[in-house]
C-alpha cells in the first residue's frame, strides 16, 4: 500500500505544480509544455484509479491533439506576449481572493466530513472484475449498447467542430489559379467568340486589340 | 492514510481552482484562458473517474469520455476563432473583443 501512496503523491504533486506553472509562466510555449506534463501525470492518476482506457485516451486526445494544436497556434501567431501580461499584477489580488476562497471552501467540504460519502449506491453498471474483463472491454460493452446514442452524438459534435474550424479558418486566395467548372459550363459563344473582318492580304499584319 | 476518494477530489479541487485563478490572472491572453479551461475540464474528469471507482460504477468513465470529446471540440473551435480574430485585428487582446458592440 505504501507504494500506491507514494505513487499517488508523486503524480498529484507534479500535476498541481505543473498546473500552477501553466497559468503562471511568462512564455506561452512553456505553458503548453507544462499543460502536457499535467495531462501525463493525471493520466497516471487515472491508471491508479483503475481507468486505464480513459488514461490512454487522455494522453492521445489531450497531448496528441489538443496540446499540439495549442502549440501550433502559439507558434503560428507571432504575438507580443509581454503586452498581454500587462494586467497580470492588477488582477492578482482579486484573483487570489476568489481562488483562495474557492479552494478553502472545496477542501473544507471534502475533508471535514460535511458530505457523507456513503451514498446509496444505485449502480447502473457494475465495474467487472478486472481480471476477467479488462477496463477497455467493459467500457466498450457499455458505450456501444446502452450509451450508443451518446456515442453517436459525441461523433456529431466532433464533426461539427471539424467543419466549423475549417469554415472559420479557410481563407479564399485570389492568386491561386483554380478551375471553376460552373464558369466554364456557363460560357456562351456570344461573349467567348469575337469575329473580326480581316482585309485580303492584311492577315499577317493584323493585331488583336 | 489510505488513498481514497477524498484525496482524488482534493487534487481535482486544487486543479479546478487553478483554472479559475488562471482566468482571473491572464485576463488579456486568450490562449492561457483556453488552457485554464482545459485544466478545469481535466479536474472535472478526475472527479468523474474518482466517483466511478468509488461507487464501482462504469458509467462515470463513459461520461468522462464524453467530457473529453467536448473539450477537444471546444479547443479546436476556440483556437479557430482565435486565428480568425488575430488575422482581422493583428492582436489577441480580449479587451477589445467588444468592437462589434453598437
Amino acid at each position: 500500500m505504501i507504494v500506491e501512496q507514494i505513487t499517488f503523491y508523486i503524480f498529484a504533486v507534479i500535476t498541481v505544480i505543473s498546473g500552477v506553472l501553466v497559468i503562471g509562466s511568462r512564455n506561452p510555449v512553456h505553458s503548453v509544455l507544462f499543460l502536457i506534463l499535467a495531462f501525463f501525470n493525471s493520466a497516471g492518476l487515472f491508471v491508479l484509479m483503475g481507468a486505464e482506457f480513459i488514461a490512454m485516451i487522455l494522453i492521445i486526445v489531450y497531448v496528441g491533439a489538443v496540446a499540439v494544436l495549442f502549440l501550433f497556434v502559439v507558434m503560428m501567431l507571432h504575438i507580443d506576449f509581454s503586452k498581454l501580461r500587462a494586467g497580470f499584477t492588477r488582477y492578482l489580488p482579486i484573483g487570489c481572493v476568489v481562488g483562495i476562497i474557492l479552494l478553502v471552501e472545496l477542501i473544507l467540504v471534502l475533508t471535514t466530513g460535511t458530505v457523507d460519502f456513503n451514498i446509496p449506491k444505485n449502480v447502473i453498471s457494475q465495474i467487472p472484475n478486472p481480471e476477467a474483463i479488462s477496463n477497455t472491454e467493459a467500457l466498450g460493452n457499455l458505450l456501444y449498447t446502452q450509451y450508443a446514442y451518446l456515442f453517436q452524438i459525441a461523433g456529431f459534435i466532433l464533426l461539427i467542430a471539424m467543419v466549423g474550424a475549417i469554415v472559420l479558418t479557410h481563407k479564399k486566395r485570389n492568386e491561386v489559379k483554380k478551375q471553376k467548372i460552373s464558369d466554364q459550363v456557363n460560357r456562351d459563344p456570344n461573349t467567348a467568340v469575337t469575329l473580326h473582318k480581316i482585309e485580303t492580304k492584311e492577315g499577317g499584319t493584323w493585331k488583336s486589340d | 492514510m489510505e488513498i481514497g476518494l477524498t484525496h482524488y477530489l482534493t487534487v481535482a479541487a486544487i486543479l479546478f481552482t487553478l483554472g479559475v485563478f488562471g482566468i482571473f490572472l491572464n485576463r488579456k491572453n486568450v490562449i492561457t484562458i483556453l488552457m485554464s479551461i482545459e485544466l478545469m475540464l481535466l479536474a472535472v474528469n478526475i472527479n468523474l473517474v474518482a466517483f466511478s471507482t468509488y461507487l464501482g460504477d462504469m458509467v462515470g468513465q463513459v461520461f468522462a469520455m464524453l467530457v473529453l470529446t467536448v473539450a477537444a471540440a471546444e479547443a479546436a473551435i476556440g483556437l479557430a476563432i482565435l486565428v480568425v480574430y488575430f488575422r482581422n485585428r493583428g492582436t489577441i487582446d480580449v479587451e477589445d473583443v467588444n468592437v462589434m458592440k453598437g
